[in-house]
């Protein structure tokens, strides 16, 4: 496998490869089966290759920090009802203003609006928890609680609400790699760049934080601070990534998985650039493979949480959690 | 340096540490001892203060030890936990260039990096230094996290149970290594289960028993006959072979 090639190289030249290979495959969703004017493709496809790389980073960058927090590879914040939270909102807003009010909401607004939601809901979430003992595994756990709860309440309006806004519902909570909005993909690139400088500022201290609290208290870290800004940022990157692409489960844990596998080093300053690299890459390349090549619209989503939601069972199974 | 006074520690209403007072003497060994549930890792922990206290204080040089600033602490005293989750994909050269964080914040100097290797060095850990932890054994990979608290350079070392999975050649390259911070000036508490080895390598032993103070003082005035009897419940002899004291239980 891949990973047997990379071992012979070194932590940087590791990332030099998987930048190039993400390079060509953005080279190639620039350029395969472009027809016409070249001043109307670049700009178009480049946009929505921008989306692609927020949408992958945004995801890398939350996955890799919770599982630095919770010390396991299988959990991400879409395991935890982040996604399923981000479904209720939509599905209550097309309840509550109906399908033609939904649609006519301006997304500039409609983003800030969820992404101050999740924020607050998520820190509540896990600040709930963080106020008593610092326990993440009781946090998992009421995650895990509350995404069934969210999804439950999903699934009963989806019952009480006319069919012919189902639809409406349906579009809106499912990713789509297709429509990007150039405003958003804007705010949410900037967003999550600002967010990757600040993380590789500090990656010596998720270094440490990762050892678990006692020791990174140890060695001079405010642990319950520094806990409760890193909460707050995965907040942040999952309301863009969802606001901006969709809910994806399994995505994020594909992505860290292939990270470990291809970079082998738990050192944050190789591990957050390849797993942004890998997500971006990946993205990029399915996307092209089934746009471009295939000429299929629609089925990237699905190939790619497939893929992902084995990779998670292939991780329990093989005890692969720390 | 260390002073403890009427401390007591609860988890969930219950007290594991009930009216302490005690010192660790500036520049010893201190060995501290007792039975299972006795206290001795809850009381390392509060003074590392990674265990919230419930009532009483502890006083570093003087000073309430909650009031220090962690990264201010951190330069200062340094704790080894038995049950600090290993991250499995870092070197021993990673973990233990962990412990200059206090100082450097990741930006470790030549004389950063000089203490690190000899850290390396002084836990026979030299052969295994760019191996991963997960390559390692459960004994390599400990000696790995006392490593990284060594290269901290604390003014004092609060060790829980370090001897615990290792061989007795490492057991006695860790107490060398104990004494060795010793002669540097430095203070160190480490929580031990051979008796031993207590009285043979510590300076000041202290004795728990149900969450309080049991005995403190020199090995030779707290592991006796009667005392250890007494901390254990159970008869236990102590002998002497050659000059060195031997704790045996009949």
């Amino acid at each position: 496998m891949g990973g047997h090639v990379m071992d012979n190289l070194s932590l940087p030249s590791r990332l030099a490869v998987l930048a190039t290979l993400a390079v060509f495959a953005l080279l190639a969703f620039m350029t395969l089966e472009s027809r016409g004017n070249w001043g109307f493709v670049l700009p178009f496809r480049g946009i929505k290759a921008l989306a692609l790389i927020t949408f992958a980073t945004s995801v890398a960058l939350s996955t890799m920090v919770f599982q630095t927090l919770t010390a396991n590879r299988i959990l991400t914040p879409s395991i935890m009802g982040f996604d399923a939270l981000y479904i209720l909102i939509q599905t209550s807003l097309v309840f509550t203003i109906g399908g033609v009010g939904y649609a006519s909401i301006d997304p500039v607004m409609k983003f800030t609006v969820e992404s101050v939601f999740m924020t607050a809901a998520a820190l509540a979430l896990f600040g709930m928890v963080l106020r008593g003992v610092h326990d993440i595994g009781r946090m998992v756990l009421t995650g895990l609680i509350l995404g069934v709860l969210f999804r439950s309440i999903t699934s009963l309006i989806n019952r009480l609400i006319d069919p012919s806004e189902f639809s409406v519902i349906q579009q809106a909570n499912f990713a789509s790699f297709n429509a990007v909005n150039v405003e958003l993909t804007w705010i949410t690139f900037v967003l999550t760049a600002a967010c990757f400088v600040w993380l590789m500022s500090i990656h010596k201290r998720l270094d440490i934080m990762a050892l678990g609290r006692d020791a990174a208290k140890g060695l001079g870290v405010d642990y319950e601070r520094e806990t409760k800004k890193l909460l707050a940022v995965i907040a942040l990157l999952v309301s863009s990534s969802t606001a901006l692409i969709g809910p994806v489960y399994f995505y994020g844990l594909l992505i860290a998985a292939l990270s470990h596998k291809l970079i082998g080093t738990w050192r944050h300053q190789y591990l957050l650039p390849a797993s942004c690299i890998i997500g971006a890459g990946l993205l990029i390349a399915s996307q092209t493979l089934f746009e471009r090549v295939l000429s299929l619209q629609t089925s990237v989503a699905v190939v790619i949480e497939a893929i992902g939601g084995i990779t998670f069972l292939l991780l329990l199974f093989t005890r692969k959690t720390r | 340096m260390i002073e403890v006074r009427n401390l007591a520690v609860a988890f969930d209403g219950t007290k594991i540490l009930r009216n302490m007072t005690l010192s660790l003497p500036k520049g010893k060994l201190t060995g501290i001892v007792g039975p299972n549930g006795a206290g001795k890792s809850t009381l390392l922990t509060a003074m590392g203060r990674l265990t919230p206290i419930h009532s009483g204080e502890i006083l570093f040089d003087g000073f309430p030890i909650g009031d220090i600033a962690t990264a201010s602490l951190a330069k200062r005293l340094s704790i080894f936990r038995q049950s600090t989750p290993i991250t499995p994909r870092l070197s021993v050269r990673d973990l233990i260039s962990f412990g200059r964080y206090p100082h450097t914040q990741g930006r470790p100097t030549g004389a950063d990096l000089l203490i690190i290797e000899q850290a390396i060095a002084r836990l026979d850990l030299s052969e295994f230094a760019d191996r991963y932890l997960d390559t390692l054994s459960g004994g390599q990979r400990q000696r790995a996290l006392l490593g990284m608290v060594l290269a901290q350079t604390g003014d004092v070392v609060l060790l829980d149970e370090p001897l615990n999975n290792l061989d007795i050649t490492h057991a006695r390259t860790v107490m060398r290594v104990a004494r060795e911070e010793i002669e540097m000036g430095r203070t160190v508490a480490i929580v031990l289960h051979d008796l031993s080895i207590a009285a043979n390598h510590c300076d000041h032993v202290i004795a728990l028993k149900d969450g309080q103070l049991h005995s403190s003082g020199k090995p030779e005035y707290v592991l006796t006959n009667e005392g250890l009897s007494d901390l254990y419940n159970t008869k236990v002899d102590v002998a002497e072979i050659e000059g060195r004291r031997v704790i045996l239980t009949v």
